[in-house]
């Protein structure tokens, strides 16, 4: 009996100390962690840890569920100082499983420690989870729901996607909340299998309850991130949202610091700056709330500062509003020269930001940022650098690369430097002003970098000393510097230096080394010997060395020799093997000549890729009954699907796997059946799909080739210095008007120094070019010149030249610059001017230039005397009176009229212009024609056309740039667009700028996408032909095709299909086999062979180029899907 | 998204550690000392906010980190979330195991460790912000703390049978008959 009163006595203080309770359970865990608090050593810990878990052993195996608890915190516990407590996982597995209430709790939140998404374990988890799903008890639905959130097995999402769903619904509003973010997290690890749901997304962003909707966010922060477009009707609820939340509306219960819910405020700014990019019209929609969230962030506490933060992000990358944009400068500012470090590391990252758009603004802080460039916190002077870096030009190179070097000598993070380093390298190419400069500097990388380089830093470089520019003087002048400076460096102690600093010289010295004749060869060998033996050098090294001997070991026999001798006995084989070759080599003098040929260009090499001189041995080789070679990634195919379990439930996977996999793993039979099964559906998918990458690559391009290319004409008033203009001597003048310090004191001097060489050249474009002419060269280093560039650049040069600098306005000569390096320019007024000069559109060297340089100067007459542009006539308009957008190709120019060409599809419009475009196929370009058409009665003047697409190159274009518009006409600018890299779909994006009234430019932004079938054209070859290039071709590629069977017969209907929907030339049909030929434009052909396998087309298709029979097939796919 | 949420002391023994992504063992202690070793080195008048560190630093990982007393509070997050915000989710969390635990010390989380990871979870799940509204989360654990207690209860009355209660009466009787008298 008195065991039973003292049971009671010893529970009951457990009843009214909530903490005791714990503490009773860790008695054992407050003496482990006693213990291992009193140890002195690492190894003591060990041993004690040791201990521990094996006691632990013990009593795991004797079921005792209230021990279990405390064995499990123990084992936590452990697990976090990193001893791997791996027999408790099935326990806590067990314990979650059988459990109370309790123990269920401690076993749940073991298993989301323990256990990552890929253990086994889990799926013995997967049961309970489903049964505490469908409790009736909250607490058990609301642990289960976190450990999904947490952790749970990607195969089985299926199973355990009703129960949430349902969930959605649940009175309980946590639990509502809890069940989005696990929807949420399963969209981050299996986006296709919460495709049906999205319906519901939209349910729980318009939950009664705010902290549903807050959760929802998330998702849709995701969802618009991935496609902005998708999601742009529900701009207006995000507004609404916003202004309830800035308005107070929301439960004083969401309020932090008296701020209404401000990390839902950070999040709608978020998504609002996502829908808003590029999008004028729904940009529109939330000026007034991010004006209001702007006013009612008063500057009192922490969080108030994120909010404008955001704010501030979002303005700048919604469509400007000047009004705004000025708000968020001011508010810039005061982030900037905040006393707090935390605020002022966001001002510059603000900075950094809205450099891109608003350059002068960073003019504005220069003395702050030579501050923080000072500054003792690593991550601000970092900061400071990304900021630099942003704003480098020709002008400030020197000093910006000078303190990011000084900055990378006294750091030691390796991340740091591998980003910094790449930088620097970016830069130096870019804007060196002089050879040493250049290769001081890519020394200085290479050394600093050392070995943790990216290696698309040597490569670039290395490929920049090979490729060179247009005049082989400059490049055998940089080689030679290059040559030189290694030569020295290689006489100083090389032991030290990182193995790709040595691979890189001994490339140069192999290659260059004969370029500087005042040092003898004899010499060179020496130097690139001594470093073979040196020990620090590794095996990778050795083989770059010994590469460049060979190159240079011509008439060196005797040296040679002995260094093949001493190498033949290396222990690397790879060694061996090449001092074998050098000792051939030295000793056939002809051979070598036929090996190494001295002074062969460098692109000019021959690589049979295909191993075509091998088909005779392999057709042998089958005829003798060997197995047909297959690629590793079909046998790796095929022995996946002889083992994986298809775990995704049919109706979704289906099609998914049919998207993803169709270009890349063909061949797979179970597809063919898919195919031709789903042709409904794939269809969908692949617009789907097609509609992704468009998103992706639809990003507006900022940093360009040339570095910043100044988009944002329209938001930077124009700047009209009239009287630096005419005072010649320029930069530190015009830093100094530019920050006006009254009295500058002599300490502050040094920094009005760094500041004037730092911020030389940013104020903008035109007062640049007007002031240092001769200080902004166009970039040294091009990679791979393309004949417009060149042409485009010379071209700009004479026109700088040839006109009178000071009588120009200002922005004509931004204008001009800006086209001019960027495309080349051919401006042409109207429709009219197409008549009388018909020029081919391709560039074609001098005459195009001249051209070009004719119309150049004519157009810089047309702005200074306004008078002639107003008299010419315009007899587009009076053959047209009145424009119906359907008949819009009868507008195209006589020369172009006949060409074939798409429908007119509609780009954009605003209230002024509407913008359309056509695509012509010429057998040697794609013409892209955009027609801009003036909505107004009034007059539009200076209408200017601007175009970007990466993939593309742009051979020539015509009409982009128009002194006016008249009311209610046409104007056509066409691009002749050619495809080097076949893509299977590119986009492109576009400005027009222009203006309606004088001093008040707007800009209209557009894209669009063109398809790789837009750029194929038929090859006409005989039979004949067509097997002698079959046999030359390397990359070839088979897939299964869907057959159109409908049709008497179905192979030709079929290869007349994919003829009409690709531009094919279909050589010949001989019974159940036809061979098809293409081409890209005027470059690498495609073959195709077809036969017909049952119900299916079987193609192989051949290729020059890797990728081409890839986009082509997915272009056929399409076509024949559709048909 | 949050990656990782790690608290350590002044030394850099680990209190607690919540990894939102998957890293071996080592990793994770590799990842530990590393952030150890760049907050620690820091002053107490530079920014909370630290880019860089090879593993948890790449791409566009941040660290943003408070250091309280004896204790350094760090969150790895990606470029998705707001810097200040994360700054003040720490002023959150701590407050809350303030409450709590009614003054916070470092033994505290060392000794409740699961506690600890049961108040984080009602702020952060899978990496996203749950709840940031600090009486909403105390009031979340407190219902826990509750059923965990009525729980006990149940424990303590189901150890006794009819047949004990009885006897238990009987002898409180028999006692209090003699104190009376």
């Amino acid at each position: 009996m008195s065991d039973v009163v003292e049971k009671t006595l010893s529970a009951l203080p457990g009843l009214f100390d909530s903490q005791t309770g714990a503490a009773r359970i860790t008695s054992r865990l407050r003496q482990l962690v006693k213990s291992i608090t009193e140890l002195t050593s690492k190894n003591e810990e060990e041993s004690l840890i040791k201990q521990e878990l094996s006691s632990m052993k013990e009593q795991v195996s004797s079921p005792n569920t209230s021990m279990m608890r405390e064995i499990m915190v123990r084992a936590m516990y452990c697990e976090m100082l990193g001893y791997d407590a791996s027999f408790t996982y099935i326990h806590a597995i067990k314990l979650a499983q059988q459990g109370g209430v309790l123990e269920k709790r401690v076993g749940y939140l073991a298993v989301s420690l323990f256990l990552n998404e890929g253990h086994e374990l889990l799926l013995l988890l997967v049961n309970t989870v489903l049964k505490d799903l469908q409790s009736t008890n909250v607490i058990e639905a609301y642990m289960a729901l976190t450990v999904v959130a947490q952790v749970f097995p990607k195969d089985m999402i299926p199973a355990v996607l009703p129960l949430l769903e349902d969930k959605l619904s649940y009175p309980k509003e946590i639990i509502r909340r809890k069940a989005v973010l696990a929807l949420y997290k399963f969209y981050l690890i299996a986006p296709n299998q919460v495709q049906h749901i999205h319906a519901k997304f939209r349910k729980a962003l318009c939950d009664r309850d705010p902290g549903v909707m807050t959760s929802s966010l998330h998702i849709y922060l995701q969802l618009i991130t991935e496609s902005p477009d998708d999601y742009k009707d529900l701009t207006g609820s995000f507004v609404t949202i916003l202004k309830q939340v800035v308005g107070g509306k929301l439960p004083v219960d969401f309020n932090y610091h008296n701020v209404p819910a401000p990390w839902l405020q950070i999040q709608l700014l978020r998504i609002l700056s996502l829908l808003g990019k590029e999008d004028r019209s729904t940009s529109e929609l939330m000026y007034e709330v991010l004006d209001e969230s702007l006013r009612r962030a008063e500057m009192n506490h922490n969080i108030t500062y994120a909010i404008l933060y955001e704010c501030v992000k979002a303005i700048y990358t919604i469509h400007p509003k000047a009004e705004l944009l000025e708000k968020a400068a001011r508010c810039i500012g005061n982030f900037v020269l905040s006393p707090k470090i935390n605020l002022r590391y966001l001002g510059l990252k603000a900075l950094t930001y809205v450099v891109q758009h608003d350059a002068k603004l960073a003019l504005q802080h220069q003395m702050t940022i030579i501050e923080c460039l000072d500054h003792t916190d690593f991550t601000i002077k970092r900061e400071t650098l990304e900021l630099l870096f942003r704003i480098t030009n020709a002008q400030n190179v020197t000093v910006i690369v000078e303190k990011m070097l000084d900055f990378l000598h006294g750091c030691s993070d390796e991340h740091t430097i591998i980003h910094l380093v790449g930088k620097v390298a970016e830069l130096a190419e870019k804007f060196a002003p002089d050879n040493s400069w250049f290769i001081q500097t890519m020394n200085d990388v290479f050394s600093t970098g050392g070995d943790l380089l990216q290696q698309d830093v040597p490569n670039n470089f290395l490929r920049l000393l090979a490729e060179g520019s247009e005049s082989k003087e400059e490049d055998d002048q940089l080689r030679l510097y290059a040559v030189n400076s290694y030569l020295t460096v290689l006489k100083g102690d090389a032991s030290h230096l990182p193995q790709r600093f040595l691979q890189v010289m001994s490339w140069v010295l192999g290659e260059y080394a004969h370029l500087q004749e005042s040092v003898d060869q004899r010499e060179v060998i020496r130097l690139l010997t001594q470093l073979l033996d040196q020990r620090s050098v590794s095996s990778e090294t050795r083989v770059w060395i010994l590469s460049a001997l060979t190159k240079i070991s011509e008439g060196q026999t005797d040296l040679i020799l002995d260094l093949a001798e001493s190498l033949s006995s290396s222990q690397d084989t790879v060694l061996r093997q090449q001092a074998q070759e050098l000792r051939q080599l030295s000793q056939d003098s002809q051979l070598y000549e036929w090996v190494l040929p001295r002074g062969a260009p460098w692109d000019s090499m021959e690589v049979d890729s295909s191993l075509s001189f091998l088909d005779g041995f392999v057709s042998e080789a089958l005829a003798a009954g060997a197995a047909p070679y297959k690629p590793p990634h079909q046998r790796q195919e095929e022995l996946c699907e002889d083992r994986a379990l298809n775990l995704e439930p049919y109706s979704f996977s289906l099609p998914v796997s049919l998207s993803s996999c169709s270009i890349t793993d063909r061949q797979s039979p179970t597809l063919l059946s898919v195919s031709s099964g789903l042709s409904g559906n794939s269809t969908e998918l692949s617009q789907k799909a097609g509609s992704s990458t468009l998103i992706l690559e639809g990003v507006k391009r900022v940093w360009g080739r040339d570095g910043y290319l100044r988009q944002n004409e329209t938001t930077a008033p124009p700047v009209d210095e009239p009287s630096a203009a005419v005072q010649p001597s320029g930069q530190q003048e015009a830093a100094e008007r530019l920050e006006p310090q009254p009295e500058p004191s002599t300490q502050n001097q040094d920094k009005l120094q760094l500041a004037s060489s730092l911020f030389v050249g940013l104020g903008a474009g035109s007062s640049m070019s007007l002031l240092g002419k001769s200080e902004a060269p166009p970039p040294r280093f091009r990679k791979k010149p393309r004949p417009h560039e060149s042409s485009s650049s010379s071209s700009s040069g004479t026109s700088e030249r040839s006109s009178d600098s000071s009588s120009r306005s200002s922005h004509s000569t931004t204008d001009s610059f800006l086209y001019g390096s960027l495309l080349e320019e051919e401006p042409a007024t109207s429709i009219s001017a197409f008549s009388h000069t018909p020029k081919s559109s391709t560039a074609n060297g001098l005459a195009q230039n001249k051209d070009t340089k004719e119309d150049r100067r004519a157009n810089t007459s047309q702005i200074l005397g306004g008078d002639m542009v107003i008299v010419r006539p315009n007899t587009f308009q009076d053959k047209h009176p009145s424009l119906v957008s359907s008949d819009l190709t009868a507008l195209l120019p006589a020369d172009l009229k006949d060409l074939p060409h798409s429908d007119v599809i509609s780009l954009t419009s605003d209230p002024s212009l509407s913008l359309s475009s056509c695509r012509l196929f010429r057998d040697e370009a794609l013409l892209l024609v955009i027609l801009i058409s003036n909505c107004t009665e009034t007059v539009i003047k200076d209408v200017a056309v601007q175009l970007t697409c990466e993939e593309l190159e742009t051979a020539s274009l015509r009409g982009n740039v128009m002194n006016c518009l008249e009311g209610n006409s046409t104007s056509v600018c066409h691009y002749a667009l050619l495809m080097d890299e076949p893509h299977t779909n590119v986009s492109f994006t576009g400005t027009v700028s222009y203006q309606t009234q004088p001093g008040h430019t707007n800009t209209l932004s557009f894209s669009g996408t063109l398809s790789a079938a837009d750029f194929i054209r038929p090859l006409v070859v005989s039979t004949e032909e067509y097997g002698k290039l079959w046999l030359s071709l390397s990359h070839d590629v088979k897939q299964n095709l869907k057959l159109l069977t409908d049709a008497s017969d179905p192979l030709r209907t079929t290869l007349n299909a994919l003829k009409d929907a690709l531009q094919l030339h279909v050589v010949d049909i001989i019974g159940s086999e036809g061979i098809v030929a293409c081409r890209l434009l005027s470059g690498a052909p495609c073959l195709l062979h077809c036969r017909v396998n049952g119900a299916a087309l079987a193609m192989w298709l051949r290729s020059p180029h890797p990728a081409l029979p890839d986009c082509i097939l997915y272009h056929c796919q399409r076509a024949l899907a559709q048909h | 998204m949050i990656k990782a949420i790690l608290i350590f002391n002044n030394h850099g023994k680990p209190r607690m550690s919540k990894f939102y992504e998957h890293y071996t063992e080592d990793t994770e202690q590799q990842i530990i000392r590393e952030t150890f070793h760049l907050v620690s080195k820091r002053d107490e008048n530079v920014c909370n906010f630290l880019e860089g560190g090879l593993l948890i630093g790449g791409s566009e990982n941040k660290l943003i980190y408070r250091h309280y007393a004896t204790l350094y509070f760090v969150f790895c997050v990606d470029s998705s979330e707001s810097e200040l915000g994360i700054l003040d989710l720490i002023q959150v969390f701590v407050e809350t195991l303030d409450k709590c635990f009614e003054n916070v010390c470092e033994l505290d989380l060392i000794f409740h460790l699961d506690k600890v990871h049961n108040i984080l979870a009602e702020m952060v799940m899978g990496g996203m912000v749950l709840e940031t509204n600090m009486s909403e989360i105390i009031t979340q654990v407190e219902a826990q703390g509750k059923m965990e207690k009525s729980e006990r209860l149940q424990d303590v009355f189901v150890e006794f049978s009819h047949q004990d209660l009885l006897d238990f009466y009987n002898q409180m009787e028999m006692i209090q008959t003699q104190l009376t008298r």
